[in-house]
């Protein structure tokens, strides 16, 4: 059952996740409405904590609390003030005093949605922790998935890039597998964690390979600082061994698609024109974001802890 | 509220045992259910001077399949080819505001517009009229509808707003703790149907 927080797909199990689907789907009616408005969530209160800037999922968050009527608060206190866990905690705790409904936090350190939520009588939606995890992005890539193929049981997904330092592939690959299907990871050596095969998936130092009758091609954003020097060479060397373009894409199923969680490095990760349009469903994972993010909200805003219960 | 449950009542494992050796009874049989449609069906008729303004919305699930069945009663008696739309009412819940886990979402599709058109809502049970009073707050949403009229096969009667229905199948007097629900007899709501009332301590299906 799910509980009280979103802290990552690694707590969820297949349960959970259909449920969280299902109800994303049924919230994807409302947006195509000409009011995309319904009173759900009236007289709620959302906060947004964004410890590192992130406008699109803050964005996408923010109109998701809004269609269901929630009043949405952003609060982004500047990193460096607030580097020592206890004055992100004091910030927490000053936040729950004002009695919000969900918490909807990133920062860009592993675990610290975690630590608020054990301060906090809010539920707390983890919108992403250092290379933890990234719950909703991998919730809205499944619906995603799941709108284009039908089912996810059974499908193949290779996603390529920065495995080691990726939130968002660590909760796919959760997310993807638990939800039954093959989930292979490709990139360059040092950027595939040691240990990733005991997370049930395969990996290839080989694009071609790791792309070899996939469904499903997720390319990951590569940091550009991460280019120079310890992990790849040069960013050319980068893009021509493991950047996707219409003629590598071959490889994959005829009807493989072609996913990113944005924002794109044109020409690096992905080929300028295989960025736009099919197979490409980019701009489809940022609709559905929005559709799954109402299905979060819905799902958890306004559940407390016992313990907070009058 | 009907809806304050202990959370561990509706994880009890024992309760489908519970609902099915509850005392039930056959209140109306598929045979009652066809016949009641097709009377209200002339009711509408008999009721509406402009009849191509009508659009049948279904308040799911029991709403649908009697939607469909009314839809098809009005071709034959008035040669009429109505919209039939699904609204779920759950968005628009007055009962959300708790701590507890939140009710699944059904389906909503409407497919026509509703500006001026008589818009016939239909449900399964009325009991307290909450539900009609979220359908009529999420139809408001989709437009201005001319007119909205309300049919429910069964009718509890124990209002709580000011609601009326405009078309009953059926008055059935019933406990508030008795929990009255259309099903098909099959399992789902394909093929005959039939409405039930049992007495259970549980919460009702969608009254």
């Amino acid at each position: 059952m799910i509980g009280r927080d979103l802290l990552g797909i690694e707590d969820l199990e297949r349960a959970d996740l259909e449920r969280i689907l299902e109800t994303a789907e049924r919230m994807q009616e409302v947006g195509l409405r000409d009011v995309k408005k319904v009173p759900t969530l009236r007289g709620r209160t959302i906060v947004n904590l964004f410890f590192e800037s992130s406008t699109r999922t803050r964005t996408s968050f923010e109109i998701a609390g809004k269609r269901l009527s929630a009043d949405v608060v952003n609060f982004s206190p500047s990193s460096s003030s607030l580097k020592k866990e206890e004055s992100i905690l004091d910030t927490a705790r000053v936040l729950d005093a004002m009695a919000p409904d969900a918490v909807v936090v990133r920062h860009a350190v592993a675990g610290v949605p975690k630590r608020i939520a054990d301060v906090l009588g809010a539920p707390v939606i983890n919108a992403g922790d250092g290379a933890h995890e990234h719950p909703t992005q991998a919730l809205l890539d499944l619906l995603t998935v799941l709108q284009e193929k039908g089912r996810i049981d059974g499908l193949t997904v290779a996603i390529v890039g920065d495995i080691l330092h990726s939130r968002v592939a660590r909760s796919n690959i959760y997310g993807f597998t638990k939800m039954g299907a093959e989930v292979r990871v490709a990139g360059p050596p040092p950027m595939i964690p040691a240990a990733v095969e005991t997370l049930g998936v395969k990996a290839f130092s080989s694009l071609r390979e790791a792309l070899d009758g996939a469904d499903v091609v997720m390319m990951l954003r590569i940091q550009r600082e991460r280019l120079a020097g310890a992990y790849v060479p040069s960013i050319r060397e980068y893009s021509a061994t493991f950047g996707l373009d219409r003629v590598k894409l071959r490889y994959a199923k005829d009807d493989a698609i072609v996913m990113h969680p944005g924002p794109v490095n044109r020409g690096v990760e992905i080929a300028h024109d295989l960025a736009d349009g099919r197979p490409s469903v980019i701009l489809d994972q940022v609709r559905n974001g929005v559709a799954l993010r109402m299905a979060v909200l819905y799902l958890l805003a306004g559940r407390r802890s016992p313990a907070q219960e009058g | 509220m009907r809806n304050v449950v202990r959370p561990s009542a509706r994880s009890d494992p024992d309760r489908s045992a519970a609902v099915a050796t509850a005392p039930e009874r056959v209140v109306l049989d598929d045979t009652a259910i066809r016949r009641a449609l097709v009377r209200i069906a002339h009711e509408i008729v008999e009721r509406n001077d402009d009849l191509a303004r009508l659009y049948l919305v279904a308040i799911p699930n029991g709403g649908v399949p009697l939607a469909r069945q009314l839809a098809d009663n009005l071709r034959e008696i008035a040669g009429l080819e109505l919209p039939v739309g699904v609204l779920d009412t759950t968005l628009y819940r007055d009962d959300l505001a708790g701590s507890g886990e939140r009710p699944p979402l059904r389906r909503t599709e409407m497919p026509s517009a509703v500006d001026d058109r008589v818009v016939v809502l239909v449900d399964d049970v009325a009991n307290t009229g909450r539900t009609i009073r979220a359908a009529m707050d999420a139809l408001m949403d989709f437009g201005r509808p001319r007119g909205v009229q309300v049919v429910a096969l069964v009718d509890r009667g124990h209002r709580e707003l000011p609601i009326r229905i405009d078309f009953v199948g059926k008055n059935i007097p019933t406990h508030a703790r008795e929990h009255v629900v259309l099903r098909g007899r099959t399992g789902g709501l394909e093929g005959p149907l039939e409405v039930v009332v049992a007495s259970a301590p549980e919460r009702g299906v969608s009254a």
